[in-house]
């Protein structure tokens, strides 16, 4: 375990930060290598990917609280316009620096202004002499902006020459960023996926105060057990662990078993999480109906779960019309005079499937058929006389807000 | 191609419509300003009792969710410091509300949903449509306008200028809303101590934030996802709760989101009351009941009920249906103003003026009644109008009774036919009324097979019907069935007796077996070949006699009651019966309309030169008429030069006897326009499109009229 070192921080900062980052030690470390003493410039921009809940948030967040410095944490998802962006990160830039809660409105509409406002916000506080740090989380969003912002946020530290940082947080690759143009590249890091071990050492670190340490981690070694197969999120391994804390500790509350008594914890764990894995991991029932469940002792099976609701109550025709469009969709328009019509003549069986058709439709899928072909199918699948009435009409347009059909071309 | 797009519910018109109005075809005028009144005060009481019986069949779902609200944000309130809330990931509570398909419904249920929220759990209440959000901006700028306006109505008077300024330039951020809903908490901890107890004892210290997403089915997928992400980080400052309602089943939540954004929800699950549930309490109550005067006739209840069952499923549409049918009725029929309750009968049938008296005799239903009276009474009724009056007074009082019993009788029968296996006559009571007004019931062939079923009825189920029978006819008001009931309770004493004199009988049975224990293996079967034919030939036990007495008791009281109206003197004022007119506005034919009017423009113009025989193309039609009567002669792709040139063909048909077959270049240029416009017009109608495949052709999208 490599020690975090660096002569420019504080130990006790250091210490403090090691204990709350677990197994992410040799990124921090490389981290701080790069960012250098607090008044040197560092590397323009850093690009830090990984997967979900790999912990690049997390650990920016604690690095640059725990060591004080100056940063700006902006979310892309939340900010979605440009202009949004840049006033937030504006606003925070105000607010950071002077301390006070005075921030006034800002109007940034584009790179340019922004530059411009930077500059001046950088300067009025005292923050020439440390490294500012922008952390643009879910930072795919960028691309979805106007062409110029990222590579302008890339060599933000050459555009407004300050002492700044870009750090771009993602779940994808870097060169699903890179414009057809050229940029300027970042310097590329990646948080790999934390191991068993390292989910069950960080999960274990925050025990419940009743109750042990070993005990906790004995618990978690179990559900581990059963939910890495499915999961490998450590936010939602930790909802589910203390959803179903509870239902562990029943023997031991009720006195039939002790702390130490792993097996029977474990016989008594093992199916119920199993249920858990079918139902709350799947969202299909929620995590307060299944608390409220597990209180009561009654069985999930009483519930039934948003999937079990399938059966879609429809009119009479609509039932007809969605059978229609089925077929419509599915059957080759040759076919149609063979099925639908009465007195359709004879058909030479060996060549009537041309040879491609043999495959199954349902392997192509769905087809695009025009309106009347439905209806005329409608007309034709519906035992007595259907008049081409407007509320036929009407329920094609429901079922387009629906997305049971879909307008194509 | 032909889609219909219903209209969305514009701003109500307020179209003061009058009597004026009401009555402007001149040959039915009588008692217009009566009728118009009548008609108004009639729908108004239908009216707030549909409101009431949608209040109460919502009254439970709109329970649950209140009780999910405040369970939703309380419980983590209370105790934040606890582990398992600080290890447990913050869910955004969420409510999926299933409520079927008729889209229709909706509004007013999402409507009577805000109204509750407001008035119980929190003023801030949202309703997002997918139409008004197509990007994540849109639906931040929807959901804080309509935040913060539903603030501005709660303390209009304090800051309205604050308010307004602050509404100019907004940034649609989360945090501008965080603080926006901390700043107006914060006020409402702060107010006076009156107001403070006015608030507070309707909504709770932090009220929740309900974003109602209306039609979940129709957001696009980003949206949705941007907004469950957004908001689900702020969770800790905004107490937000979502209501997503769903029109086909709860499994869209799953194929609109990823798991990663699902795993920020925590979904529960309400169900509202199946539509065919609510139409058959709406049946209920306006239709079997004597309320309302006003009736609907069979023919004319089957349209409406068709349409709900084939079509839409909307109660809505059901009831919008019906009060058209009031409309129609209290408009076309000028004696309609004799619809009305019991109590005004008398004053109206004395002033009917002499036109509306021969409006009676003109009845059909009348003229039966008068043939089969004797002469000197026919003379009377036909010549003598006070004596008419009477008459008809007293045939409308029994009209009245006639159908309290028929209601009363009615549900007495449906308690017997719902329960049959099969159920030949129907599950529901609507059917059942159906058949009822249809024709005489008795003389149907699932009347015959359901009495059949009856008899084989056991004894329990019967005991309990009758019982229900009883009920049903002490509830009912009139008194014309106490002999009824006496008879329905004697019987039900008689199946007491039967019991008890069944038990004495077992016993003695069960000792004669007793007896017979101890023969041998040919005796025993030789006593149970007697008890068989025994049996066979046996007398009908006491219990089945009076089964068969109970149904043939049932039957009279069906032949008595269950007449159908149709057979009734005077029956068209109080029934509504015209099926023609109501199918033509309810259940509309547009393309068909479309293409008579374009094939047959006499149908509509009524201009005798139009009429044409046969098949043949008349150069007197609209242009238009022309042209799509040429495309219809056409295949899928039609070459537009042939068709410009059968077109001038036929327009100059007209002037052919002047002479010159070879016309000069400006009168082509004039067809040629003429042509050019209608072929645009047929193109608006959807008929055509242009085609990328050939450039000189249009491509048919119908095949033919239908």
């Amino acid at each position: 375990m490599p020690n975090l070192e660096h002569p420019a921080y504080p130990a006790a900062d250091l210490l403090r930060l090691e204990s709350l980052v677990p197994c992410r030690e040799s990124q921090v470390s490389m981290l701080l290598s790069i960012f250098g003493e607090r008044q040197q410039f560092s590397f323009p921009s850093i690009f830090i990917y990984g997967h979900t809940s790999s912990g690049k948030t997390y650990v920016m967040q604690t690095l640059l609280t725990t060591l004080q410095l100056p940063h700006v944490f902006v979310n892309c998802v939340e900010y979605f316009t440009s202009r949004l962006l840049l006033e937030e990160i504006l606003l925070q830039l105000q607010s950071c620096s002077s301390g006070t809660e005075q921030s006034s409105p800002v109007h940034c509409d584009t790179l340019n202004d922004f530059v411009r406002l930077f500059k001046q916000a950088v300067t009025s506080q005292e923050l020439q002499d440390q490294t500012l740090y922008i952390v643009l989380d879910r930072a795919e969003q960028l691309r979805e902006m106007e062409a110029n912002i990222l590579p302008a946020f890339l060599r933000l530290q050459e555009l407004t020459d300050r002492n700044v940082t870009v750090i771009l947080l993602s779940e994808i690759v870097w060169e699903l960023f890179r414009p057809n143009v050229g940029c300027f590249e970042p310097f590329t890091m990646y948080f790999p996926d934390y191991s068993i071990g390292h989910l069950q050492k960080i999960l274990s670190q925050n025990h419940p105060p009743e109750y042990s340490a070993d005990f906790y981690a004995a618990y978690i070694n179990i559900l581990l057990g059963v939910f890495y197969m499915v999961c490998r999120d450590l936010k939602e391994l930790r909802h589910l662990a203390a959803l179903n804390f509870a239902k562990y500790c029943e023997p031991v509350v009720s006195g039939e078993a002790n702390e130490r008594d792993t097996r029977k914890l474990w016989k008594n764990i093992e199916p119920h999480l199993k249920k858990a894995m079918q139902t709350v991991y799947l969202r299909e029932i929620s995590s307060s109906q299944w608390e409220r469940l597990q209180h009561d002792g009654g069985e999930p099976g009483q519930l039934k779960g948003l999937s079990a609701h399938t059966h879609v109550e429809l009119p009479y025709y609509s039932k007809f019309l969605l059978i229609a469009a089925y077929l419509a969709s599915y059957n080759p328009v040759r076919t149609d005079k063979r099925f639908f019509l009465k007195h359709h003549g004879k058909i030479r069986k060996t060549n009537f499937m041309k040879k491609h058709e043999k495959t199954s439709n349902h392997l192509l899928g769905p087809k695009p058929f025009p309106l009347d072909r439905l209806l005329a199918i409608l007309y034709s699948i519906v035992d007595n006389r259907v008049a081409p009435t407007a509320n036929i009409f009407s329920q094609v347009s429901v079922y387009l807000l629906f997305y049971l059909l879909l307008v194509s071309g | 191609g032909c889609f219909v797009f219903k209209p969305r519910t514009k701003k109500r018109r307020l179209s003061e419509k009058t009597a004026h109005d009401f009555g402007s075809t001149s040959e039915n005028s009588e008692d217009i300003e009566l009728r118009f009144v009548t008609c108004q005060s009639l729908w108004n009481q239908i009216k707030s009792e549909t409101e009431q019986i949608q209040e109460d069949l919502n009254k439970q779902l709109l329970d649950n969710l209140v009780s999910f609200l405040s369970r939703s944000h309380s419980d983590f309130q209370e105790k934040t410091t606890e582990w398992t809330c600080r290890m447990k990931f913050r869910e955004i509570p969420t409510a999926a509300l299933v409520l079927g398909v008729n889209v229709t419904d909706h509004d007013l249920t999402f409507r009577g949903l805000s109204d509750v929220l407001q008035d119980n759990v929190t003023p801030y209440v949202a309703l997002l449509e997918a139409k008004d959000c197509p990007g994540i901006k849109h639906l931040m700028q929807k959901l804080m306008g309509q935040l913060m306006n539903c603030d501005i109505v709660v303390d209009s008077l304090e800051d309205e200028d604050c308010v307004q300024a602050s509404q100019n330039k907004i940034r649609c951020s989360m945090p501008s809303l965080i603080s926006w809903y901390e700043s107006v908490t914060k006020k409402t901890d702060s107010e006076t101590p009156r107001k403070k107890r006015n608030s507070s004892s309707r909504h709770w210290q932090s009220p929740p934030v309900v974003v109602i997403f209306k039609d979940m089915e129709s957001f696009t997928t980003k949206v949705l996802q941007d907004f469950i992400v957004i908001s689900s980080q702020h969770i800790h400052e905004l107490p937000l709760v979502l209501i997503f309602g769903i029109a086909t089943s709860p499994m869209i939540i799953h194929r609109l989101l990823p798991h990663s954004v699902s795993s920020l929800l925590c979904i529960e699950l309400f169900q509202s009351l199946s539509c065919k549930e609510h139409l058959a309490t709406i049946i209920d109550k306006l239709l079997l009941t004597t309320r309302f005067p006003f009736k609907l006739g069979e023919k004319v209840l089957q349209v409406l009920i068709n349409i709900f069952l084939y079509h839409d499923f909307s109660v809505q549409n059901f009831i919008k249906g019906f009060q058209l049918c009031i409309v129609e009725h209290f408009f076309s029929q000028p004696l309609s103003v004799l619809c009305c309750h019991l109590v005004d009968i008398k004053k109206r049938v004395y002033s009917l003026s002499n036109d509306q008296c021969e409006n009676i005799r003109r009845l059909p239903s009348f003229r039966s009644y008068v043939e089969k009276q004797e002469s000197g009474k026919q003379i009377e009724l036909l010549t003598n109008d006070s004596f008419l009056k009477e008459e008809t007074e007293k045939l409308l009082e029994d009209l009245h009774v006639y159908h309290e019993n028929y209601v009363s009788i009615l549900r007495c029968l449906h308690v017997f036919t719902s329960s049959l296996p099969k159920y030949p006559l129907g599950k529901q009571i609507r059917e059942l009324h159906c058949a009822c007004l249809e024709n005489r019931v008795w003389e149907t062939e699932e009347y015959e097979s359901s009495l059949q079923l009856a008899r084989m009825l056991n004894k329990t189920d019967l005991v309990t019907m009758l019982q229900q029978c009883v009920e049903i006819l002490m509830s009912s008001s009139g008194k014309k069935f106490d002999k009824t009931v006496g008879k329905l309770k004697e019987f039900l004493t008689q199946f007491q007796n039967l019991e008890e004199a069944s038990q004495e009988r077992d016993v003695s049975v069960s000792s004669q077996k007793e007896l017979q224990k101890k023969t041998d293996l040919y005796h025993l079967q030789k006593t149970l070949l007697e008890m068989k034919e025994s049996r066979r030939s046996k007398k009908l036990t006491k219990f089945e006699m009076l089964r068969f007495e109970v149904v043939d008791y049932i039957d009279t009281l069906v032949r008595k009651y269950l007449v159908p109206a149709d057979n009734r003197t005077l029956h068209e004022i109080l029934y509504f019966n015209t099926a023609t007119i109501l199918r033509g506005h309810l259940n509309a034919a547009p393309r068909t309309a479309l293409h008579t009017a374009l094939n047959n423009p006499h149908w509509y113009l009524k201009n005798q030169a139009l009429k044409c025989d046969g098949g043949g193309i008349s150069n007197k039609a609209p242009d238009i008429c022309i042209v799509y009567k040429l495309h219809l002669e056409c295949g899928r792709l039609i070459n537009l030069v042939d068709w410009l040139e059968a077109f001038s063909t036929v327009v100059m048909a007209a002037e052919e006897p002047n002479g010159d077959a070879v016309s000069s270049d400006q009168v082509d240029d004039v067809i040629h326009a003429r042509f050019i416009r209608a072929v645009s017009e047929l193109e608006l109608l959807g008929f055509i499109k242009p085609s990328k495949q050939k450039t000189d052709h249009v491509a048919r999208l119908t095949w033919g009229g239908c």
